[in-house]
């Protein structure tokens, strides 16, 4: 057994396939709460009959249809560039996965990178997009698409200036090393050391601001002008149906997953609860459940303020970002950095 | 072999698993699914009505302002996080010159807000 994981390409094959194969089953969970959740908060019934009980198995069964339902390309369409367009958002979307660390062991690859790599494979599905939006040939999807580009690129540096504070603390771009710093011992009282996650050793306005651009990057209500239903049909997604709409739609709650997974690994200490020591064997197994159960608590947060907020219009969130967003983002990191510096 | 090629090995080899899935998904559905195009089915959506005009359409030259900004502020992120992993080690003298760096940026952004780049009614 030890041989096997001592063997690089056997490691790497076992970590590939448990992590492939968890990412579409989980994010189909997730599918299923948002389903579940948004009926309870609309006083609606949702699905109840799928499968018997709470009506499970209606995420597994909507796939199942959209994989049975014709896949049309419309006269007009750039057709290669249409049937890839989706592949792109989604492939991009599993990329992150190689940097999120679900214990000390179990994770892909813990790049020096690491952090970068996350943001540089998450901006990937902006191509997809844009390409999606351009090659429908249809007035609707071009808007569409260039308000989503327009947005992710807007909303992208909210989101990689608010890592640069937790990059800071920790001194590392690893995420790894950056779980591990936080298991460090922020400041001791006597002899306990106290070991706090990011977000209390006063990250707050980075954890916030990852998190509203994460939502816009995810183009999630509040901010979904790019499929604005009342106004642009289905913005980039009109044309598109069968296989090549569901990879869009698992790839927004892949994209969900590795958002709030990289927000939990940076913010709120990752696999790590304070508590529990690292370096035991125990971390093995507890570690990817406290991981998803913050992930949990993230995806939560999302989906309830999907259900609650109002649209954003278009001038109102690029003025968001470029105003407000970015300007706080770099306060913060100057703010960091003073206090990293100086004590 | 070295960790830098294991590093870049496993990024490939999930990459190249991220492929298989998506192949295997539209391969699968090729095989459920049914063939009928019609000359009606393939035209361009338009709430119902006959397509006016191209599909690819005049937009708005504002986006491609966004994109100018974008690339300015891009290329300070991949300043920034060089610069925030070696600060400790670096110390004071390297938070003055990053202050400095971001003031002229953020000046940057103040004249193209001023300018009316985030205005949309004139």
């Amino acid at each position: 057994m030890s041989a096997i994981l001592d063997n690089f390409w056997w490691l790497l094959a076992i970590k590939v396939l448990v992590v492939a194969l968890f990412i579409p089953g989980f994010s189909l969970v997730l599918i299923f709460a948002e389903l579940k959740l948004s009926a309870h908060m609309q006083s609606r019934i949702g699905p109840y009959f799928a499968g018997g009980r709470w009506g499970w198995a209606q995420p597994l069964a909507d796939g199942l249809k959209f994989m049975q339902k014709e896949d049309l390309v419309p006269a007009d369409a750039d057709r290669p560039v249409f049937k890839v367009a989706p592949m792109i958002v989604l492939m991009g979307t599993l990329a992150v996965f190689v940097i999120v660390p679900f214990s000390p062991k179990l994770i892909v690859s813990d790049l020096d990178l690491g952090v970068f790599y996350a943001l540089a494979a998450g901006s990937i599905g902006t191509v997809g997009v844009l390409m999606a939006g351009w090659s429908s040939a249809n007035k609707y999807s071009l808007m569409g698409g260039l308000r989503a580009a327009a947005q992710l690129i807007a909303y992208e540096l909210p989101l990689v200036l608010a890592v640069v504070g937790v990059v800071i603390a920790a001194g590392t771009m690893s995420m790894g090393g950056i779980v591990a710093a936080q298991a460090e011992p922020w400041f001791h009282i006597g002899t306990f050391g106290v070991r706090l996650p990011y977000l209390l050793q006063g990250q707050v306005v980075g954890f916030a601001i990852f998190m509203i651009a994460s939502l816009a990057e995810l183009s999630r209500i509040p901010f979904d002008m790019p499929i604005a239903e009342s106004e642009l049909v289905m913005g980039y997604l009109t044309e598109y149906s069968g296989i090549r709409f569901t990879m869009f739609f698992l790839g927004e709650y892949a994209g969900m997953f590795s958002m709030a997974a990289i927000a939990a690994t940076l913010f709120l200490g990752g696999y790590y609860l304070p508590g529990l020591p690292i370096a035991s064997n125990a971390m093995y197994v507890l570690g990817p459940l406290v991981l998803i159960g913050k992930v949990l608590v993230l995806v939560f947060l999302m989906i309830w303020m999907r259900w609650t907020f109002p649209r954003l219009r278009e001038d109102q969130l690029q003025s968001l970002a470029w105003r407000w967003l970015i300007p706080l983002a770099l306060v913060n990191i100057m703010a960091t950095a003073t206090f990293k510096v100086v004590f | 072999m070295t960790s830098y090629l294991q590093d870049y090995i496993t990024v490939a080899v999930f990459a190249a698993a991220g492929f298989l899935l998506v192949a295997a998904a539209v391969g699968l559905s090729a095989l459920l699914r049914p063939r009928n195009p019609s000359a009606t089915k393939s035209q361009t959506y338009e709430c119902g009505i006959d397509p006016v005009g191209s599909g690819f359409s005049q937009t708005h030259v504002r986006y491609y302002i966004f994109a100018l900004l974008f690339l300015i502020f891009d290329v300070e992120a991949v300043f920034i996080f060089p610069w925030a992993v070696r600060l400790e080690s670096l110390g004071g003298f390297a938070l003055v010159e990053m202050a400095i760096f971001i003031a002229i940026l953020l000046a940057g952004l103040v004249y193209a807000i001023r300018k009316g780049v985030l205005q949309w009614e004139s």
